[in-house]
């Protein structure tokens, strides 16, 4: 396309419009762009929350030769605008490691948070997702496992002699630091 | 850098694009009146970018839609900002495009060859007002639920294929989740994507046929760039400017309210909403509605305007003609001046009309006090709507004035707020004074319910006054002030407790009036005692503290009452099962599970038995049940939720 041919004004008085209307533009179009950038990003202002401990189960229930159970996470939970008492949030592998001593482990790989299974036969945690597998103390049992740490630890508590009580937390996938989510 | 540039160039062609654009010839240079179309594409724009984030963050089902709006504008950083640029900018854009059709229409940019644009541009107004309409219900508040389903029962009214395109838009008979959907569907996809091809297409012609030079021209021709993008630019900063005006307005004149958009109350198809209107560019079609009486709607909602639109499509043709022309600039500003002339209409009735006042101050109310026990309690998974529903401040007036004020008061009115009223005839030689006091009504509130202007009344003449009540007032029921008041001789028999009731010369009322009422000294401090421990009964909330601090006082009044010195017990039971007892039970007198029982069966013999008077037994008789029975004795027991201050 050619240009129609139009004599040019005067040079300055051009430049002064040009960044006027450069200017302006730009001020025009940063308050609703600054407006939808908060919004996007809010999601990383959102806190991690600091789950208290909840009851899973009871001492009696897990058996003595230190084989693992699971057990569903209930608790309050908020998603969002939504806050709901009592509702399942995650499931906890428990097993005895003493008379009065559990070891508790998310069920979520450290990998790429696929849900472990325990393989009773094998006596092992098995991923199904990229094959990672996991002792049945948590650690990496086989070198050539993708997930870059062993299943995720949690805190337990044993209250009233017989109640184990876990701090339920999730944790970043995917590195070999256990940082909470 | 220009290396770079021209490596670019190469693949893209960009500095073609650019230079297509910019350099736009003008004929006559750049005006003002050509800055319409360019701040219409600023505000789709602005749509665009600001619908995009909002659409990340929105949900559409009528469990999630209001809920989802309500975190986008309360919770999320910069949300109220994000939902009043886009709400304000569609109020504007609607402006916008009346303006932009008017330039083209005064201007004769619709001429040949121009007519085909001419129709887009039309079909983009509609396009758009399309999006105004659905983007209205999207935050399923009650005053869009309300206001959209007035136009989607229009819409029905289409003769033949009216009720089945009714259901095509709103998903099934009735309002629900698919509702919402394809709302949603249409606001987000089906017409934003319309929008865009007539646009491209428009701009396209725009500048095929270039730009309609208004003669004569003031100066030399010019290129789009810089003068005319500086004119653009300022406009778009004026539209900006006005919207931010709009979106801080309850802050700049600190009105309170919601900074941005207003949320109304989640969207409840059992509460009625009186407040109801469409947005304020609709007005002007309620307003003409109005005009039409039932059976005629179809002129007023579809024929009429259907029949303006066609004549505006036809335009162009008309306008051949240098009459034609006229004709067409003299519609369009008496349609306009229709437009806003109705749009006035409708303000000023509304400004004028107290029930629409009060309705809006009830919606306000509803919106705030649901936003309050979101805040507190969080959103249960069923939705914010049940907030509402289970709050006894919101239902507790409603369920009261509906089944208890037509013999109660609470505090003199019907708990909403408005006093009952009846019709009363003046009888010969009867006075002013007169009637405002055997209504118990002060002269200048009478003259004020009657619009008395000479402040005299004539024999025969029908006038308003305040319905007498025919059973207690229950403000403040159980507590020791309203105790007090039914123990007071003077007081017992008056209109406030069993003054409108078969009590009023009952043995209660008898004993009060002569008994206590010759009370020693020291006999009316130990009924001061008993009150305290009746009342304590009722564990009340505003109680809590004088009751803590009056424990020894509160233990030595339940002594008092069981005492046969003070005769309660003669006919009422305390704390221990009296067969012969013929009055309400003392024990737990006004507790949660008393008035709760109370309510539904007051003619249990725990209460008055065969002697009740009028009162029904709202759970036997299965007038209202266990749910409201409960809303109501929490409202009436002042129990509800309320913010720490």
């Amino acid at each position: 396309m050619e240009r129609p041919e139009i004599p040019p004004g005067p040079k300055r008085r051009d430049f002064i419009k040009k960044s006027c209307a450069v200017l302006i533009g730009a001020v025009t179009g940063i308050v609703p762009a600054i407006s939808g950038l908060l919004v996007f990003l809010d999601p990383l202002r959102r806190k991690v929350r600091d789950n208290d401990a909840v009851l899973i189960a009871s001492l009696s229930s897990l058996p003595v030769d230190g084989v693992p159970r699971k057990f569903t996470v209930v608790a309050d939970h908020t998603d969002a605008w939504n806050r709901m008492p009592h509702v399942p949030i995650g499931a906890v592998y428990l097993r005895r490691i003493g008379e009065k001593q559990i070891q508790a482990f998310n069920v979520i790989c450290p990998h790429a948070g696929c849900f472990v299974d325990y393989d009773l036969s094998k006596k092992s945690y098995h991923c199904p997702c990229h094959l990672s597998s996991f002792a049945v103390d948590g650690k990496i049992a086989d070198p050539k496992s993708p997930s870059p740490r062993g299943l995720d630890e949690l805190e337990v508590e044993i209250r009233s002699d017989n109640e184990i009580w876990v701090k339920f937390q999730n944790f970043r996938a995917g590195g070999k630091e256990k940082i909470p989510v | 850098m220009h290396r770079l540039l021209n490596w670019l160039d190469r693949r893209t062609g960009f500095r073609r694009i650019i230079e297509y654009s910019l350099y736009e010839n003008i004929p006559g240079g750049a005006r003002w009146r050509y800055v319409w179309g360019s701040t219409l594409v600023f505000c789709l724009v602005i749509q665009v970018l600001t619908g995009l984030v909002l659409w990340m963050c929105y949900n559409p089902s009528s469990q999630t839609a209001w809920e989802s709006v309500y975190y986008i504008q309360n919770e999320m950083t910069g949300g109220w900002l994000l939902r009043g640029i886009h709400h304000f900018t569609a109020s504007v854009m609607n402006v916008l495009l009346v303006l932009h059709l008017m330039q083209v229409v005064i201007d004769g940019a619709y001429r040949a060859p121009r007519e085909i644009n001419f129709w887009f541009g039309l079909g983009l107004l509609q396009l758009v007002l399309a999006l105004s309409l659905t983007g209205y219900l999207l935050p399923w508040d009650q005053k869009g639920y309300w206001a959209t389903k007035v136009a989607t029962n229009i819409m029905g009214i289409v003769p033949a294929i009216g009720p089945a395109l009714q259901r095509l838009v709103i998903g099934g008979p009735d309002y629900g989740h698919h509702t919402l959907s394809r709302f949603f569907a249409l606001h987000a996809g089906v017409l934003p994507a319309c929008v865009l091809a007539l646009l491209v297409w428009h701009i396209f012609l725009f500048r095929r046929h270039g730009i309609t030079a208004k003669d004569p021209k003031r100066k030399p021709d010019e290129y789009f760039w810089p003068d005319q993008v500086l004119n653009d630019a300022v406009a778009c900063l004026a539209v900006l400017a006005t919207v931010m005006f709009l979106v801080l307005r309850p802050w700049l004149f600190s009105t309170g309210g919601d900074l941005g958009a207003e949320l109304a109350a989640p969207a409840d198809p059992s509460e009625t909403y009186s407040a109801a209107r469409p947005e304020w560019y609709f007005l002007f079609l309620f307003e003409f509605l109005k005009f039409f009486p039932g059976g005629t709607e179809i002129w007023g909602a579809i024929i009429i305007p259907g029949f303006t639109m066609f004549i505006i499509f036809l335009m162009p043709i008309i306008g051949r003609w240098k009459l034609g022309h006229r004709f067409n600039v003299g519609l369009s500003c008496s349609l306009l001046g229709g437009i806003l002339f109705l749009t006035f209409l409708a303000l000023t009735k509304d400004r004028r009309d107290p029930a629409y006042k009060t309705a809006v101050e009830e919606a306000r109310r509803s919106a705030e006090r649901v936003k309050t026990l979101a805040r507190a309690k969080g959103i249960p998974r069923e939705g914010a709507v049940t907030l509402l529903r289970n709050d006894p401040l919101t239902q507790g007036p409603k369920l009261f004035a509906k089944n208890c004020s037509s013999c109660h008061r609470y505090d003199r009115h019907d708990g909403t707020g408005n006093i009952p009223s009846t019709t009363h005839e003046v009888e010969r030689g009867q006075a002013l004074a007169d009637i405002a006091k055997r209504y118990q009504m002060t002269e200048e509130s009478f003259i004020k319910l009657n619009n008395l202007k000479a402040g005299q009344v004539i024999a025969g003449q029908k006038l308003r006054v305040h319905d007498l009540p025919s059973a207690s007032d229950l403000k403040g029921f159980a507590s020791r002030d309203w105790l007090a008041g039914l123990l007071d001789p003077s007081r017992i028999d008056g209109f406030h407790y069993f003054g409108g009731t078969k009590f009023k010369d009952g043995k209660m009322a008898r004993f009060v009036k002569k008994d206590v009422a010759g009370f020693s000294a020291e006999q009316k401090a130990q009924l001061q005692k008993l009150i305290a421990a009746l009342s304590a009964e009722a564990g009340l909330k505003s109680q809590q503290a004088t009751d803590q601090r009056d424990t020894a006082m509160i233990a030595e009044g339940k002594t008092l009452i069981a005492n046969e010195a003070m005769r309660c017990t003669e006919c009422h039971q305390f704390q221990k099962p009296d067969e012969d007892a013929t009055a309400p039970d003392l024990t737990g007198y006004g507790s949660r599970e008393w008035l709760v029982a109370f309510i539904s069966n007051p003619t249990h013999t725990r209460f008055f038995g065969k002697r009740n008077d009028r009162m029904p037994a709202f759970a036997e008789d299965k007038i209202l049940d266990n749910h409201a029975i409960s809303l109501l004795a929490d409202w009436l027991r002042g129990d509800w939720y309320e913010p720490d201050r």
